[in-house]
């Protein structure tokens, strides 16, 4: 479609005209512009909802809001194309079968072998050896082999050694979804561990002598302790009340030696609620200080976030500081326990604040445990009452503890949101289905490509200057502030406003000072050859000279730091009044100077845009096609990482 | 960029020729100037009845005016306090703070502060106009906008000479008075009449325009942190008195010390200057969207939060800069 408009939100004045094109995996918007074809691209698994709003003078506008919380606001001349498009739309972006995802199309040109390699990638029997099991106190069991015993488990759980098949399989038939408890975290130090599974099914009075086993079990693993924790994440009132289902939660005077402990975080429709509010928040335009904070407050996002982190340090001090085991659960074990235990893990483990440990800790306690991605992210179309952003929520746990305590991650705020993206981007398959045996089935690693593997081959984009293992930080347990530390939770605008490029300190200190890092580095290297060249007795003149133009290159990549700084930005609308303060319009040179991004840039300061980078939204290599009204369509392979666009720019 | 005070047209209108001149000399033929006004257009109004007034379009036809109301005085000290209390406040639950936080106003009061002066810059900048800044008295909002906006538009404001020069011109020397207004700060209960943070809202808009470009000042928070101290209390005269007049009578060059001599000594400077600065030569304007502005935790917080790791990180930084 033609003569399509792009609307800015936070500039009206700053709208484009372009041409929309709709493919079979993205929605394309190219500007219009003689030198600069600005495009926009946006993969039709990202889009949340599309709303088509009362035609104007202007035309028929059309807002797209996306899952990676992106907000398009098009204006199509025809009432009868904006028709078309959202009709359109509607369907492409709701997928019945699998197959429809862009994971099966998606073709970074790797051979079987890489494919494979990629998905090695994360081992997670490594990870339990790392953590010390098997041993005397914990073993691999087999039990759920064929899934038979639960099948949104993986096949193979830690279990402790005192607990037989026959324990398993009766706990688990006393547990909600048979999620029986399992190991998710152990402490070699002390022996503590973390256990997860879902809600017994006690009702008001029911028991389960092998369920009350596997809990004396879990207690009997960790000799140093004489009782456990039972953690139920979610509010008294609500475990109460399923309790009238003949649910609920652990009896103290059944179970011997447990202390029981409810820690109140809301479920997921309250949470699928809240994230609503605080996105319509988002979208308000020119809003009041007031409007913003008061918005804020009342989605109530903040508090949940900090819910989640409370019952994380809650976990992480009866581990590392009482030396005691913590069963957490709640309703069925792969939500609200999701986020707790890996919050939890990330506390007391400092393995788990590097790239790789981030990667091996989602695996674990996310994607072998069963957590419903397609269910909450909507993989394929299904209940709306399903969806809820629950790992989004951990994520943002783990930016709040980033920005707390600045040198303990390996990693930066870049890999989170990419995370994140690719969560809901389904271009690759990690995250597709709701369980290892429905992955399996549909054969996931023979046909789709993994996520951590090109996250891991990009990785210096993912770095975080400030780390260094051997700082405090970085070793053993962080502990988080609990009280009072309500100022401490802040808005993430990096996430939620990602793509309003006018919010963000357009010069990012993050690369900044990896670069410096690099530099550095480089240097010193080369003070040491130089050294020992000069210690050896000078040789020919050539050798020399190849180092001199090494030099030169290097200063020309790190140019575009500094000429980063003396980038314009352009001033927003500052004056709500229009009509008293006329104001010409800012020279649309500046601010799209910065985002015209020519082979040469982009390949000064990110290292690797080759084949597999995603073609999401954001500028696109220019030099390679020419996109004309249905003409010759882009091969997947030859797309930059779009959001490098938006993080070299901002 | 200009600053006054109010003219004095009262509540019968009157003229002055010469204010007229004066103000009629700055523009060239045809061009065109703009006032702003930092009270709305109804306290302006009313302030004729007191003997204060606004330039009557008729008398000043080359200049157009806006009113950009910005708090001061009496509700300013209000919002600092309430402020104040809100973060000391151990009790408040999460579902509370963020609503505490916003009927203290103060970030609303950052918001507009930093607005008005981008709009003053963009007078200037983009339009290329003359512009005349002025409130009631001249000494307090006015000095806020004029200020702000030089270090919006002036890259050598923004170096550690150039902000101490700014702040000499435009606060020290220009009248604020400092005495009256920063004699008691938050939590004393003897309420001064003419208490007001001023000084702390420009600090704190300095304190965004820092995080927002992170590059382009060649100083730090530290040096925000100092000058709130010295400001309230101080072992040197730099702030001492209302004006040059009294300074003058006191005798307090001859009989203190100046801050920015001790502050420029080699051993003071390094621990204020800013390890990523590199030289910004162009306008930097900030956002003002309720996200971009945030609570300035190491002033409100500074003796609540840990702020251990936040020094690691900082000190890292230093040394990664100095490293290269």
């Amino acid at each position: 479609v033609e003569n399509v408009r792009l609307l800015d939100r936070l500039s009206s004045r700053r709208a484009v005209v372009g041409t929309l094109y709709l493919t079979a995996t993205h929605v394309i918007f190219v500007e219009n512009g003689s030198e600069t074809r600005k495009e926009t691209w946006v993969l039709h698994s990202q889009i949340s909802s599309i709303e088509k709003q009362a035609t104007t003078a202007t035309g028929c506008p059309l807002l797209i809001r996306c899952k990676n919380f992106q907000v398009i606001q098009l204006v199509i001349p025809q009432e009868r194309d904006c028709h078309d498009v959202y009709i359109s739309l509607i369907r492409l972006a709701r997928p019945v079968k699998y197959e429809e995802l862009y994971c099966f199309s998606f073709n970074p040109k790797l051979d079987k072998e890489e494919r494979e390699q990629g998905w090695h990638l994360v081992d997670l029997n490594e990870e339990y050896n790392r953590m010390g099991v098997p041993n005397n106190y914990w073993q691999i069991s087999d039990v759920n082999r064929d899934y038979r015993v639960c099948d949104s488990y993986p096949t193979e759980v830690y279990v402790p050694k005192s607990a037989t098949a026959h324990i398993i399989v009766g706990s688990s038939k006393f547990r909600s979804r048979r999620r029986f408890p399992a190991l998710s975290y152990y402490s070699k130090g002390n022996n503590a561990s973390i256990c997860r599974s879902s809600q017994p099914l006690s009702g008001f009075s029911a028991r389960c002598l092998e369920d009350e086993q596997m809990l004396q079990a879990i207690r009997k693993a960790n000799p140093g302790s004489d009782f456990i924790y039972v953690v139920d994440t979610r509010p008294k009132l609500n475990a109460m009340a399923n309790r009238a289902a003949g649910k609920g939660y652990e009896n103290e005077d059944n179970y011997s030696n447990i202390k029981f402990q409810f820690i109140g975080i809301e479920n997921i429709h309250v949470m699928r609620n809240s994230l609503q509010k605080m996105l319509e928040v988002c979208e308000l335009k020119s809003p009041s200080m007031s409007d913003f904070l008061w918005g804020l407050e009342n989605s109530g996002w903040l508090k949940h976030i900090k819910a989640i982190m409370d019952a994380g340090i809650f976990i992480a001090k009866a581990v590392a500081e009482e030396g005691v085991s913590v069963l957490v659960h709640c309703s069925d074990g792969w939500d609200r326990t999701a986020q707790v235990c890996s919050v939890a893990s990330l506390l007391l483990d400092p393995y788990y604040r590097t790239m790789k440990g981030f990667m091996v800790l989602i695996e674990k306690d996310w994607v072998s445990f069963g957590h419903k991605f397609n269910h909450r992210y909507g993989n394929l179309d299904g209940d709306p009452k399903e969806i809820s952003p629950v790992i989004d929520q951990f994520i943002e746990c783990v930016w709040q503890l980033m920005e707390q305590f600045p040198c303990a991650f390996e990693f930066n705020e870049r890999f989170l949101i990419h995370i994140q993206h690719h969560i809901y981007s389904c271009q690759f398959g990690n995250f597709l289905c709701n369980s290892q045996k429905e992955r399996r089935e549909l054969k996931i690693r023979e046909r789709t490509y993994s996520l951590w593997a090109h996250l891991w081959k990009n990785r210096a984009d993912y770095l975080n200057p400030l780390y260094r293992s051997d700082r405090s930080q970085t070793q053993g347990t962080l502990h988080p502030q609990i009280a009072p530390c309500n100022f401490l939770y802040k808005f993430w605008s990096g996430m939620y406003n990602r793509f309003e490029k006018g919010l963000h300190p357009r010069q990012s200190v993050t690369d900044y000072l990896m670069a410096v890092k690099e530099e550095t580095q480089q240097l010193e290297e080369e003070l040491e050859v130089l050294q020992e060249r000069l210690a050896s007795l000078q040789k020919s003149q050539s050798s020399d000279n190849k180092v001199k133009s090494k030099q030169q290159d290097r200063s020309k990549q790190f140019g575009l730091y500094t000429s980063n700084n003396s980038l314009a930005n352009t001033p927003q609308e500052y004056s709500n009044d229009l009509k008293s303060f006329p104001s010409r319009s800012p020279s649309q040179g500046d601010e799209d100077s910065a985002l015209i991004l020519t082979q040469d840039n982009l390949k000064s300061s990110d290292p690797d845009l080759s084949a597999n980078s995603d073609q999401e939204s954001g500028v696109e290599d220019l030099s390679c096609r020419s996109p004309s009204g249905g003409g010759c369509l882009p091969s997947e392979d030859s797309g930059k990482d779009s959001d490098e666009a938006v993080f070299l720019a901002g | 960029l200009l600053r006054s005070s109010q003219p004095l047209t009262g509540p019968n209108r009157r003229r002055c020729c010469e204010d007229e001149q004066l103000l009629g000399t700055i523009l060239d033929e045809g061009e065109r100037g703009f006032i702003i006004d930092t009270r709305s257009a109804q306290a302006a109004k009313q302030a004729r009845m007191g003997g204060g007034g606004t330039e009557p379009k008729s008398c000043y036809p080359q200049w157009r005016r806006l009113h950009r109301a910005l708090d001061r005085g009496r509700s300013l000290q209000e919002s600092f306090i309430r402020l104040v209390e809100a973060c000391g406040d151990s009790s408040l639950s999460m579902e509370r703070w963020l609503g505490r936080l916003d009927s203290s106003r103060w970030l609303s009061h950052v918001k507009a502060a930093l607005s008005t002066a981008c709009l003053a810059a963009q007078c200037l900048d983009r339009e290329g106009s003359n512009v005349l800044v002025h409130g009631a008295e001249g000494t307090d909002t006015t000095l806020l906008v004029t200020a702000l906006a030089q270090l919006i538009l002036e890259p050598s404001c923004r170096t550690l000479q150039g902000f101490q020069g700014l702040l000499e011109r435009e606060w020290i020397q220009a009248g604020h008075p400092f005495q009256l207004r920063c004699a008691r700060s938050a939590s004393s209960h003897a309420r001064g009449k003419q208490e007001a943070p001023l000084f702390l809202l420009f600090l704190d808009c300095v304190w965004q325009l820092s995080r927002q470009f992170p590059f382009s000042l060649e100083f730090g928070e530290q040096l925000l942190l100092t000058l709130f101290d010295n400001a309230y209390a101080s072992a040197y005269g730099t702030f001492l008195c209302n004006n040059e007049r009294e300074r003058s009578l006191c005798k307090v060059k001859e009989s203190t010390h100046s801050l920015w001599a001790w502050l420029n000594q080699p051993e003071e400077k390094h621990k204020y200057l800013n390890p990523l600065y590199s030289h910004n030569p162009l306008v930097i304007w900030p956002s003002v969207e309720p996200q971009s502005i945030q609570l300035w935790q190491g002033l409100f917080l500074r003796w609540i939060r840990p702020s251990q790791h936040l020094d690691e990180a900082w000190v890292e930084i230093q040394r990664l800069v100095k490293g290269k």
